[in-house]
């Protein structure tokens, strides 16, 4: 575990936050939800808004935008929900299953099971 | 990957993952809790939740997420996000605490989320496999593995008993009417 995390000082948190504790819960960003940078920080840019749009460039997963950050997963959908409402980032949606009894299709298992077999 | 704690959940995520061992923490309003949380306060506190999770390349287009999530009952609201578009579950076991597993297996279960159960070596096992399954109530269809969390061929082989699980509950969906 990231001690650094854990140490967190909450009043970090509430600037980074502008105080909002709205956790973001709607589903439309999950922690596999990859996100797209779609310009490039401009000045006076919040900074942890500006380190995404850099870290962003390359399609990155809200799980690992979050480990990056060092930021709990709450704080970075409240961050990406102001960056895809000015629209300077995009989120592409993972495939899921929806249904909690719907499988992957056989093909797709087929390719997992290559790919692990190669590790 | 599921489990008790101490069962091996963080030493397997990161013995098969490809990228720097990573973990991070989700945040949830007890009010996201839900209404099975008989410990939830009215209210809004926030509560915070560690877990691991690692990544690995299948191929040009497929990326595998991995994460380990504590199994106790009260993390469950945690289980529930990070379940959501899941291929499968680990169910790490402890056969020296067998019982710290029975939340998650039946919480599983309930979710219809196809699992393998992986015992843990932690030295001799004191139960025959046998004896292992009647202990967790092990329906016969669920594959019971044996691994070492600590080497990455174990662990992989864990991965790929879940995925063969999967692919024949997918092939016999696909052939049956
Ligand atoms: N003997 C043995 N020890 C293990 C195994 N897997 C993990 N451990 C050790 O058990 C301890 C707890 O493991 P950890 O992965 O942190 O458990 P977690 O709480 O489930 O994340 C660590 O000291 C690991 O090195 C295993 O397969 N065999
Ligand atoms: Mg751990």
């Amino acid at each position: 575990m990231s001690p650094r995390l854990h140490d967190e000082n909450p009043d970090r948190l509430y600037t980074i936050t502008g105080g909002r504790s709205r956790v973001v819960d709607d589903g439309s960003i999950d922690l596999v939800t990859l996100i797209v940078s779609e310009s490039e920080p401009s000045a006076g840019m919040q900074s942890e808004h500006a380190r995404i749009l850099r870290i962003c460039r390359r399609p990155t997963a809200v799980v690992e935008l979050s480990a990056d950050l060092e930021l709990p997963v709450g704080v970075v959908r409240i961050l990406l929900c102001d960056l895809l409402d000015a629209g300077v980032v995009t989120a592409r949606h993972p495939r899921t299953s929806h249904s909690p009894d719907a499988l992957p299709s056989p093909e797709l298992l087929k390719r997992v099971l290559l790919g692990l077999q190669k590790l | 990957m599921v489990g008790g704690f101490g069962v091996g959940k963080t030493t397997m995520v990161r013995s098969v993952s490809e990228i720097r061992p990573l973990s991070t923490e989700e945040t949830m309003t007890r009010a996201g809790i839900g209404v099975d949380d008989t410990t939830a306060v009215r209210g809004k506190t926030t509560t915070t939740v560690a877990f691991d999770f690692g990544r690995i390349t299948l191929d040009d287009e497929l990326v595998l997420y991995l994460f380990g999530a504590p199994g106790q009952e009260r993390f469950w609201f945690l289980w529930d996000r990070l379940f959501a578009g899941t291929l499968g579950a680990v169910v790490l076991v402890d056969t020296r605490r067998v019982q710290d597993s029975w939340y998650a297996i039946d919480r599983l279960e309930h979710h219809g989320t196809p699992f393998v159960v992986a015992r843990n070596n932690f030295g001799a096992p004191q139960h025959s496999r046998h004896q292992l399954r009647d202990a967790l109530d092990l329906p016969p269809h669920v594959p019971l593995v044996d691994c070492d969390a600590r080497r990455r061929d174990s662990s992989k082989a864990v991965l790929v008993a879940l995925v063969n699980h999967l692919f024949a509950l997918s092939f016999a969906r696909e052939t049956t009417p």
